[in-house]
């Protein structure tokens, strides 16, 4: 029962601190631009407002556009259930396998472009083609990081796989470093963020993810809002689990809850600011270089597979 | 012949007897008795759609196999029918089908009966019970006689139905290429049988497993089998006649065609590969894998390119045969490399991928048909906002677009976990080129399935959402409760099967048993909830746990979101200040999909056309533009043309010996005649 | 055997010839000269921190002194000359124009599967733990080839010549411990050769057909016509991929 316990309030704290990465993010962006920076914790105040501001619908909204923002923030709140944040042995870790969190991702999507095509604006239409678009090229290049992965750890549970990788010590794999580069690629294509899609622009031209929730506004904004900053969170996670999971607790006693949240935390920031150099250094690209981008990002998870096949398993 | 075990076999004949019966009771539904159709004949398709499942569920739950002979057809060769696991399985599926036909085709029908499509009744009714006879019998046959008559007589009637609407020169042209490619089918699958009895010296089924064949033989025989059962299937590059022959057909014709029909090619398949042939090598699985890889691939993109939604459908159709032929192919490799247990995950994903897909086929079919049953249109650029209309039909059509999608929870989605997690055990084969390859057709198996959610975010969104587009869908009201009885059967299925994976798996492991002695005893080893195919610590899924979670977080959400909530305001959509946008300002079906047709340039041909009519003047307005662009499937232009101009280049070689000449044809009889008379004596 | 069995200096062999096959892949779909030099500088650093690591590994002294020349050769003076040729033939900011670049890439993939299969004959061969290195040496090789033969610009072919003989250098290390040294001191001479002899040719090259453009070297054929010549001032002038 305790165990149950823990993984509801992992989750709960999963959901509330990922408000806080994207204060974190903010601040170290604007930092490094040179400009003044809100707090950490604005995006608090800005979904705490958009929850109390009364909703304005397009007279043509269906049923379906009203749901959607439930839909996708539960396909999130799911996802983030199942990834491990502090501690691997949780009960809610036996349907944390990384297909269904691709599942749920997908889930998340389609009903985000459905909601973007129920207005029948030319901006909700175009935002929902090109995602649909980006997502399909970026679906190889993941599961086939994935499935090196997997194959590696000979599991697709991601509890079990970071115990893998855990207990294996420190091992110089370079289908694992492929694979970190293209899970990275694939993280900032469905994120959104530079070099893809710009999470700050305000150009419905230039928009992927924004144009399809444009109609979107007071608590519906909140809940997607808030869904797409645990998604960033999820995928910073997945990556820290897979690549660096050192420190994450392996029991449940105070002293390894606490080095595992001081330890995730700690990587959460690195990777943010990792982030945010990356997207100061490079600049958004045309629409149609984004699939040469996402077929290099194929193309180093195949190699990541293949360096696996041949190089890391004997015979 | 009595005794509760024969009971399966004694309802497998009803049902047959019900279908009959339901077509001749069509042969008095003329012009002024339109209801001996609506009502007579698809309440003996009720019957026998019941019949068969009842049939198919006892075969399967109660791991029976029953044979009976009789002594019709030629006097030294009897019929032999045989129901077992794997009969009564697809006996279920076409079963369940049949009944959500036979509640959907009454108002359906009413189409046909007056008005500007009438058609005459009695050959829809006459036909479609024809079809559904051969499809029950070839699934009872136990000698390749039986099997083929009554393959004939589903190719045939089939057909018919294609060619109901015989008025428009297009649907003829569709129907023949049907026919053309489903006699070839045949052909090749007779070849296959032929070999097989060669060895066996029978025509039954039994005599065929007893045949000890050489790896050669066997070769020939699943390749001819492959062959002809992919024709009938619709595999890359013989699946040139299913995107025009499916939509022409009457809807609820066109969703027994692809939910079951087609799975009558992966019937024969598994019947001929697994059981008769037996001894399964892995060289086949290969083709098999890659076959299926290229079918699901190409499938999918043809299908983002189309506008008409019935044909959009159809490719999909392709699709999804591609992606039950990777599973066998996957399974074929495991079995032949000595991995029983993996071989049998690879079948079980399969077999579960058949009935998924005739499920949420038949029900997207029976959608488009309702659509087109109040509007009359099937382009979807000319849909729209039919979600305020038809509202119903709207959510079943959403049931069935997130299906197909394989989006938890719902059974699309535990049949592509199944052939993932078979991919991923690649690793535990010796072969290092396979253990390359697998992997790298498991992404393009994540490819096609992202490729065929954005396919069905176009379908549903430009045909259901938005603005509606024509005057007719602007008008569409709320089709009748029958045909939203067939569509809510099939869509409750569709969540049954997603949610309880492990019943289900429980319940195909007669199957496995029977075809390759070997069942997975782990899939429900941690209860009803948790499905584990391989064990706890490879992978696990809990389709439950995913439906009540979702639940309990959309009520928690609504609950406590809106309560105490303002009630929203309504107003007009952003226009970014350009005034008042219209309805031809949404994005199109074309327009949806052409960034991918940009990326994915070279799979389609392309004929694209600007023209544009500028003024005249030191500053060029243009006053009127006409776009067109026609994308076609390259198969018909590289594979079938070539062979025709081949065969009439030969033709014309032997023109000459045609001269019309009375004299000359004499003179062959003649020197012909001289010729037998020497060679007699 | 599994990595995890092997020592840190081994997985570190295992560790750069995976970076160094990748090197292979940039070079492949690389547009850009200048970048283009860069990377192949960075592939002969990497093969020669694998000899050092095999020498350490192995034992065999002699293998420093073959990182040494790597070192010398493929990372410092071609480089350095082939950086100085396009300066003078004023090539140094020009950018090919390469037709389905992830074509290109998928087809590179395929070569190191094919590269696997080859090598499935040969590897119980050598008795070194990391053999299965062996694979990614003749995976090198093809790519050099591949690139050979795709690219249109004749500093890319040169660079494409170089890398196949890196390829056959590392497959020498690591199945046999390296070559004679004699070999490699011949070897290593006579590719520093070849690299001046071309900067002497591109001369000439380009002052007989105007440009260094491969395609254009379809005149010498006695058979057809002239090929229509792209655009002459465009050639010098970055263009967009796609």
């Amino acid at each position: 029962m305790t165990a149950w316990a823990f993984a509801a309030a992992q989750t709960l704290l999963f959901i509330a601190a990922a408000p806080l990465l994207g204060g974190w993010l903010q601040r170290v962006k604007c930092h490094m631009q040179n400009r003044a920076a809100p707090a950490v914790w604005q995006p608090y105040r800005n979904l705490a407002k958009l929850l109390r501001k009364r909703m304005l619908l397009a007279e043509n909204a269906s049923w379906l556009f009203r749901a959607v923002p439930y839909i996708v923030f539960g396909a999130m709140l799911l996802a983030a259930a199942v990834v491990p944040l502090i501690t691997v042995h949780l009960p809610s870790a036996a349907i944390a396998d990384v297909i269904v969190l691709v599942g749920f991702f997908a889930l998340a999507r389609f009903f985000t472009a459905l909601a973007g095509l129920d207005i029948g604006t030319a901006f909700g239409g175009m935002g929902a083609s090109r995602e649909m678009m980006v997502s399909a090229l970026a679906e190889p290049a993941m599961l086939m990081a994935v499935f090196t992965l997997s194959m590696t750890a000979n599991t697709t549970n991601l509890s079990v796989a970071t115990e893998y990788i855990l207990k294996s010590g420190l091992v110089l794999r370079p289908s694992f470093l492929f694979a970190l580069l293209a899970l990275a690629i694939v993280a900032v294509a469905e994120t959104s963020r530079i070099p893809v899609d710009n999470p700050a622009t305000h150009l419905e031209l230039t928009m992927l993810h924004e144009a399809m929730i444009l109609e979107y506004g007071g608590r519906h904004l909140a809940l997607i809002e808030w869904a797409s900053q645990v998604k960033l969170m999820i995928y910073a996670v997945l990556i820290v689990d897979f690549f660096f999971p050192w420190g994450i607790a392996t029991d449940f006693s105070a002293l390894a809850l606490t080095i595992g949240l001081v330890a995730v935390v700690a990587k959460l920031m690195l990777l943010a600011v990792v982030l945010v150099v990356w997207e100061t250094v490079l600049a958004k690209m045309r629409l149609f270089r984004v699939p040469q981008f996402l077929g290099f990002a194929f193309m180093l998870s195949l190699l990541a597979m293949l360096t696996h096949v041949v190089l890391e398993t004997g015979g | 012949m009595s005794g509760t075990n024969e009971i399966p076999l004694l309802l497998a004949y009803a049902a047959v007897a019900c279908t009959l019966l339901s077509g001749v009771v069509s042969m008095f539904a003329v012009r002024r008795h339109p209801n001996f159709l609506h009502f007579g004949s698809f309440l003996f398709l009720f019957f026998s759609g019941a019949a068969s499942i009842a049939a198919g569920a006892w075969a399967l739950l109660a791991k029976l196999s029953l044979t009976d002979h009789f002594a019709l057809g030629l006097p030294w060769l009897d019929w032999h029918v045989r129901i077992d696991p794997l009969s009564g399985f697809f006996l279920m599926l076409l079963g369940t089908l049949v009944v959500a036909i036979s509640l959907y085709g009454p108002s359906y029908t009413r189409e046909f009966a007056r008005g500007e499509a009438a058609q005459p009744l009695p050959p829809l009714g006459v036909f479609s019970a024809l079809f559904i006879v051969g499809m029950q019998m070839l699934l009872l046959a136990d000698d390749a006689l039986v099997f083929m008559i009554f393959w004939e007589m589903m190719s045939l009637s089939g057909y018919f139905l294609v060619v109901y609407q015989h008025q428009h020169a297009a649907n003829r042209h569709a129907a023949f290429v049907y026919l053309l490619l489903a006699h070839v089918g045949a052909l090749v699958i007779l070849l296959s049988f032929g070999v097989l009895a060669a060895f066996g010296g029978g025509l039954t089924f039994d005599q065929m497993r007893a045949a000890k064949l050489s790896p050669l033989w066997a070769t020939i025989a699943f390749g001819c089998a492959f062959a002809g059962f992919g024709t009938k299937s619709g595999m890359v590059p013989l699946h040139v006649w299913l995107p025009d022959a499916h939509p022409v057909a009457p809807s609820h014709i066109s969703a027994l065609m692809s939910g079951a029909m087609i799975k009558m090619g992966i019937y024969g398949m598994v019947r001929v590969i697994y059981d008769l042939i037996g001894d399964v090598r892995w060289e086949w699985g290969v083709v098999v894998l890659c076959i299926g890889t290229a079918s699901a691939l190409l499938g999918v993109l043809y299908a983002l390119m189309q506008h008409d939604l019935k044909r959009l459908l159809a490719y999909h159709s392709i699709e999804n045969i591609g992606i039950i032929l990777m599973g066998l192919g996957l399974s074929m490799i495991f079995l032949g490399s000595g991995h029983m247990m993996l071989g049998t995950l690879g079948l079980v994903a399969a077999l579960y991928h058949t009935i998924n897909h005739a499920l949420f086929k038949g029900l997207l079919f029976l959608g488009a048909g309702a659509v087109l049953y109040r509007t009359h249109e099937h382009d979807l650029d000319r849909m729209g906002g039919l979600i305020h209309r038809m509202p119903i039909t709207a959510l079943l059509f959403l049931v069935g677009c997130v299906a197909i999608s394989a989006l938890p929870p719902f059974n699309g989605f535990v049949s592509e976990w199944l052939t993932f997690q078979t991919a991923l055990q690649a690793p535990a084969l010796e072969n290092g080129l396979l253990r390359t390859m697998i992997p790298i057709a498991a992404a393009m198996l994540a490819l096609t399935g992202a490729l065929a959610a954005a396919c069905f975010v176009k379908a549903f969104g430009i045909g259901f959402l938005g603005q509606p587009r024509s005057r007719r869908v602007a008008r569409a009201r709320e089709v009748p409760a029958g045909m939203l009885g067939g569509m809510g059967l099939l869509a409750t299925l569709c969540l049954l099967l997603g949610v309880f994976p492990t019943t289900v798996i429980e319940a195909m492991a007669p199957i496995t048993q029977m075809l390759v002695q070997a069942a997975l005893p782990s899939a429900a080893a941690q209860g009803w909830m948790w499905l584990t195919p391989i064990s706890p610590q490879v992978a696990s899924y809990s389709a439950p746990f995913v439906l009540i979670a979702i639940v309990a977080v959309f009520g928690l959400g609504y609950l406590i979101l809106k309560r105490g909530a303002i009630a929203p305001r309504r107003a007009y959509a952003w226009d970014c200040g350009f005034g008042q946008l219209t309805q031809r300002m949404q994005y199109t079906s074309t327009a949806f999909s052409q960034p991918i047709r940009r990326v994915f340039g070279g799979v389609w041909k392309v004929d694209e056309q600007i023209d544009t009519l500028a003024s005249a003047g030191p500053i060029p307005r243009v006053t009127s533009l006409h776009y067109s662009l026609r994308t076609q499937d390259w198969s018909w232009l590289k594979c079938y043309v070539p062979i025709g101009r081949l065969v009439l280049a030969a033709a014309n070689r032997i023109v000459f010996i045609q001269t019309g000449n009375i004299h000359t044809y004499l003179k062959f009889s003649f020197v012909t005649l001289l010729v037998f008379l020497w060679i007699v004596s | 055997m599994a990595i995890s069995t092997l020592g840190l200096y081994s997985q570190a062999i295992i560790l750069f010839a995976a970076l160094a096959l990748f090197t292979s892949f940039m070079m492949l779909a690389q547009a850009r000269m200048m970048p283009l030099i860069f990377t192949f500088a960075w592939q002969g650093l990497l093969l020669a921190v694998v000899s050092v690591l095999v020498a350490i590994v192995s034992k065999h002294p002699h293998l420093y002194v073959s990182a040494a020349l790597t070192v010398t050769l493929k990372v410092i003076v071609i480089p350095w000359l082939l950086y100085r040729l396009s300066v003078r033939l004023n090539m140094h900011y020009d950018a090919e124009v390469i037709k389905h670049p992830t074509l290109l890439l998928l087809g590179g993939v395929g070569l190191v599967i094919f590269s696997y299969y080859v090598a499935q004959s040969i590897v119980h061969l050598s008795g070194l733990a990391t053999r299965h290195t062996i694979a990614v040496s003749i995976a090198i090789e093809l790519l050099g080839m591949l690139l050979m033969s795709v690219r249109k610009s004749a500093v890319a072919q040169v660079i494409g010549f170089m890398s196949m003989e890196s390829g056959i250098f590392f497959a020498a290390v690591v199945s046999t411990y390296g070559m004679p040294l004699i070999v490699e001191l011949g070897v290593a001479f006579d590719v520093l050769v070849a690299s001046i002899l071309f900067g002497v040719f591109f001369f000439h090259l380009r002052d007989s057909f105007g440009s260094l453009n491969v395609v254009r070297f379809n005149r010498l054929s006695e058979a057809i016509e002239p090929v229509p010549l792209p655009d002459v001032a465009g050639e010098s002038t970055l263009r967009d991929p796609s």
